[in-house]
């Protein structure tokens, strides 16, 4: 793994220290991204990880960067290129979702988060695969191509956001975007030994976010360490006026936060979350980061989230019904991929979604669309939702003795490509760590906190309260400067 | 036994907002297709919606005039179905929780006492785009789509084609009262469907019903429900049953087709929307609303015949259309004749209006001139002859009746001696007639008074004419 060029070692080159770079007049972004370029191009052949790349457009945008700077501007991520999961809208360049039913499809518009990183001065180097309209665990549901474990290219990045993942623990992306609906974040940067955060529901607009579940989805950070997850939560954070599920919640300066020690916290520990099934060498290695936690000054206590053994009945109930109809509008009339030889338009939809969509799309339209229907509606949307309002008090109860919960991210290291791909209920219970966040509305982290024999990574899980980013992140920081240290 | 029909409509009206209910598109109609779009009406990838205010505000209002109530808490849903005009395949509407419920529409039928019809609920959704089918291909334009739509949707509460027809009017009249909408069934900003079941007179169970669809005027409406209840009742005396369906009403026909059974009806599969916060009101905003009502087309009704001493037809008259129900008050005010204004503005007004298949914010008579013509006439300057052909220049080409007068040389001639020398004139040059007079036919005086105005070229004021031709005859 030998991703250094020009003097760059993109397997740890921060955002923080190229910014450092390169408001010293040290380097420039035509220089950076040039490099990284090349990183992509002599790796990115075993990894996969980028579905689309347009080094001239990257590099007119780092020149143009560099032009900025040269007149004086110094915005916060001027010139810092980062890579975007294939789901976000970003005006002129694809956005395929992982899907043959966006072929063709170029975004007319930016959704906000990329607007305000653009604002900030970043550049779109590239965009990276994911499953399919981010449903998977995997990126193997992608119907564009298999993204591989930069730590063993037999094994899976974790999905969905799994290119983005597998290019920043693969050591080419300096940062990425995800998305995060059940874990899609948190997951595949415990998979891929890179730090992934879900923020808060609300905390950064969803607009132009392909949306899967819309109560669920959250934009985030995926990084080579901490502060840069802070660094770029700042920039993406904040009401939308085109996202009425944002929240008019102040935006600190989350760098602020980092302190270095965990003096005064109380950590939590959900007991549900340390049980039979747990990996022993996951497990092992999350109780030494809570050790290191509690040497580090924080106060770790035992809590319990009773509800937690319905999370993944409820989420996938939730998900599969909202995506049932958000994926309802691909329908080949207005954008993307439209089959031919249809006789009328409901031939045109069933001709267009049969060969538009995967296996795993069309499985959980499938599913959403029973649970919502005449009949049953009540039996299990309904129930789900009472649920969810059960899970959500579960942390409210938690965070009311903690200022945030540790866990593992996920039961298992990464698994062997193909491994589970005909187990989908398998599957599903990979993301029983992850899920809750979301069903709660809550914050999560994902630090990387050692690896297995084999060599492969294990995420730290540190979930928070709504708006208790600057608590996890501080948790997170703290955890990973000291293990740096040491 | 005879066969009772039950009714209910459901009236879809588009909102008078600037923009679209959840997107800055202009709502503007009769723009190329496919210009007002944007990728949140277009149902993109990614776009999400954000409530129109003024959509919500506008149906409270129509709420608030059709005396329903008004729940502090409300909230958007999903409806589900695929059909190539909806951009996302599923409409945004409201499924449990409408922003209005309850309420009712006054009717009067002739002969008959008043009554309400009560209402359901009122909600506001989107509207679709428009297909259009050419020959070798079908397009579809979207400038419609996320259009604000209130749905208005009543018990079934009605038993006649009168009562609907007499429910639709009064309806659309408050509704252009409370200005939330233009109303236009033929431009399809007012649409209705009818939910329509027969039964014998004393079953104690509704019948079957259908929906009637894609009717396009009132009058569409009134025949297709006199058609699809005689259809029912043959029907059934035939021994056959009816299906529920949806069966649309084929005005070349004048007959309903069957588009769909109930097999085939669609699950809608509501779930509440999440994209968009749930409305919230309060006590102070409804009433703040509350306060700035208009007056119900029936109690300005009320107030007219009172306030102006004009009769109650011609209060119904005036008050039919808001807006010329203001001309006539503006007038009547500034004039001081309100009969004289009605009569203006119920004959010739409205007779020119309907010629020239105009709408009175089109007129060229101001309010001023209108007064103006009718003080004219109450002076004496100008006769009722003369004031039509000024009050045809005014509707032609707008303008001051006075410097119309002046210009054509209208000006009524009233002036004793000069219309003293006119009669005497006349009775030299036509004794047979003087004769006649003396001899009881008093239809002789009529044809003096007129050879008068005739040599007066009709500025001899008629009335002094008659007088002075009777005095010096007896």
């Amino acid at each position: 793994m030998d991703n250094e060029s020009m003097g760059f070692n993109f397997n740890s080159l921060t955002v923080h220290a190229l910014q450092e770079q390169l408001q010293s007049g040290a380097t420039t972004s035509v220089e950076a991204v040039t490099s990284l370029l090349a990183a992509i191009a002599e790796r990115d052949g075993e990894l996969k990880a980028y579905v689309t790349l347009d080094a001239e457009d990257a590099l007119a945008q780092a020149a143009e960067a560099d032009r900025r700077r040269a007149d004086g501007e110094d915005a916060p991520l001027l010139g810092i290129p980062l890579a975007i999961k294939d789901v976000l809208n970003v005006t002129g360049q694809p956005c395929t979702c992982g899907s043959h039913i966006l072929q063709g499809y170029i975004a007319p518009y930016d959704a906000t988060a990329i607007a305000k990183l653009r604002q900030a001065g970043a550049v779109f180097v590239g965009r990276t695969n994911m499953d399919e309209f981010a449903m998977g665990g995997t990126t193997e549901n992608s119907s564009l191509q298999v993204t591989h474990n930069p730590h063993d290219l037999d094994r899976v990045p974790g999905g969905s956001s799994g290119g983005s993942a597998a290019a920043v623990g693969g050591g080419i992306a300096v940062a990425a975007l995800g998305s995060d609906t059940g874990g899609s974040i948190r997951q595949p940067a415990s998979f891929c030994g890179c730090v992934g955060l879900k923020p808060t529901y609300g905390r950064i607009s969803r607009y132009g976010l392909t949306a899967f579940a819309s109560s669920l989805d959250q934009i985030g950070p995926m990084t080579h360490d901490v502060r840069d997850a802070a660094l770029l939560l700042g920039a993406m954070a904040g009401v939308d006026p085109m996202d009425s599920s944002s929240v008019d919640c102040p935006v600190p300066d989350y760098t602020a936060a980092l302190s270095g020690d965990l003096k005064g916290m109380t950590l939590g520990l959900p007991q549900e979350y340390f049980v039979k099934g747990v990996d022993p060498e996951v497990e092992s290695a999350v109780r030494a980061a809570v050790a290191r936690c509690r040497e580090l000054g924080a106060e770790i206590r035992e809590v319990s989230l009773p509800h937690t053994e319905y999370a993944i009945a409820t989420y996938y109930v939730i998900a599969t019904a909202e995506a049932s109809a958000n994926l309802a509008r691909f329908d080949g009339v207005r954008y993307g991929r439209r089959a031919e030889g249809a006789t009328d338009p409901i031939d045109m939809y069933g001709k267009t979604r049969a060969q538009g969509f995967g296996p795993e799309v069309k499985r959980r339209i499938i599913l959403g669309t029973y649970v919502l229907s005449g009949g049953y509606h009540d039996a299990y949307y309904l129930t789900a939702q009472k649920v969810r309002t059960l899970i959500r008090r579960d942390f409210e109860q938690a965070f009311e003795e903690c200022d945030a919960l540790l866990s593992p991210v996920t039961p298992t290291p990464a698994y062997k490509i193909g491994e589970k791909v005909n187990d989908p209920l398998q599957m599903y219970l990979g993301d029983m760590f992850t899920a809750t966040a979301n069903l709660a509305g809550i914050c999560g982290l994902s630090v990387p906190c050692g690896t297995t024999a084999a060599g492969l990574p294990v995420g730290l899980q540190i979930m928070g309260p709504a708006f208790g980013e600057e608590q996890i992140l501080r948790v997170g920081h703290a955890y990973e400067q000291a293990e740096a240290g040491s | 036994m005879s066969w009772i029909a039950t009714i209910g409509l459901e009236t879809h009206v588009q909102l008078r907002t600037e923009s679209k209910m959840f997107c800055a598109c202009s709502t503007g109609f009769g723009a190329p297709p496919n210009t007002h779009v944007c990728p949140v009406c277009l149902g993109y990838p990614g776009a999400m919606p954000v409530m129109n205010r003024r959509a919500v505000e506008l149906t409270v209002r129509s709420g608030l005039m059709l005396g329903c109530e008004i729940p502090l808490y409300s909230k958007f849903d999903r409806k589900s179905y695929f059909y190539p005009d909806m951009p996302k395949n599923y409409q945004i509407s409201q499924f449990d929780q409408p922003l209005c419920e309850g309420g009712g529409v006054d009717i009067a039928l002739e002969g008959q006492p008043p009554r309400r019809i009560a209402l359901t609920r009122i909600h506001l959704e989107e509207d679709v785009g428009k297909s259009m089918h050419f020959r070798q291909s079908s397009g579809v334009d979207f400038n419609r789509a996320g259009v604000p739509l209130m749905e208005i949707v009543s018990d079934p509460d009605m038993h006649t084609p009168a009562e609907a027809m007499a429910y639709l009017v009064a309806l659309k009249q408050i509704l252009l009262y409370a200005e939330v909408g233009d109303c236009n069934l033929e431009k399809g900003n007012m649409r209705c469907d009818v939910n329509i079941s027969v039964a014998r007179e004393d079953a104690t169970e509704l019948g079957t019903k259908a929906e009637i669809k894609n009717m396009n005027t009132f009058r569409g409406a009134f025949h297709a429900l006199e058609y699809e209840i005689a259809r029912q009742i043959e029907t059934l005396e035939g021994g056959g049953r009816i299906v529920q369906e949806t069966r649309r009403w084929d005005p070349d026909t004048q007959m309903t087709y069957s588009m769909r059974t109930k097999e085939d009806a669609h699950d809608y599969r509501y779930f509440p929307e999440p994209d968009l916060m749930p409305v919230e009101l309060t006590e102070a905003q409804i009433d703040r609303w509350r306060a700035g009502l208009p007056e119900l087309p029936a109690a300005r009704r009320e107030r007219m015949v009172e306030e102006y001493g004009i009769p109650p037809y011609d209060a119904a008259v005036l008050a039919a259309d808001k807006r010329v129900g203001d001309y006539f008050e503006a007038v009547a005010r500034q004039s001081g004749n309100a009969k004289a204004s009605s009569n203006w503005i119920m004959t010739e007004m409205l007779r020119l209006l309907g010629e020239q298949e105009l709408e009175i914010s089109e007129v060229r008579v101001t309010v001023e001139a209108l007064a103006g013509l009718i003080g004219l006439v109450d002076h004496g300057t100008l006769n009722s002859n003369s004031a039509k052909d000024v009050f045809a220049e005014l509707f032609a080409n707008g303008g001051d009746p006075q410097a119309i007068v002046a210009a054509k040389g209208l000006t009524q001639v009233s002036d004793t001696g000069a219309i003293e020398g006119l009669v005497q004139a006349a009775i030299d040059a036509n004794p047979q007639s003087v004769e006649d007079f003396r001899n009881g036919k008093t239809k002789a005086a009529k044809f003096l008074v007129g050879q008068v105005m005739r040599v007066s070229k009709g500025k001899a004021n008629p009335q002094m004419v008659g007088e002075m031709i009777e005095r010096m005859l007896s």
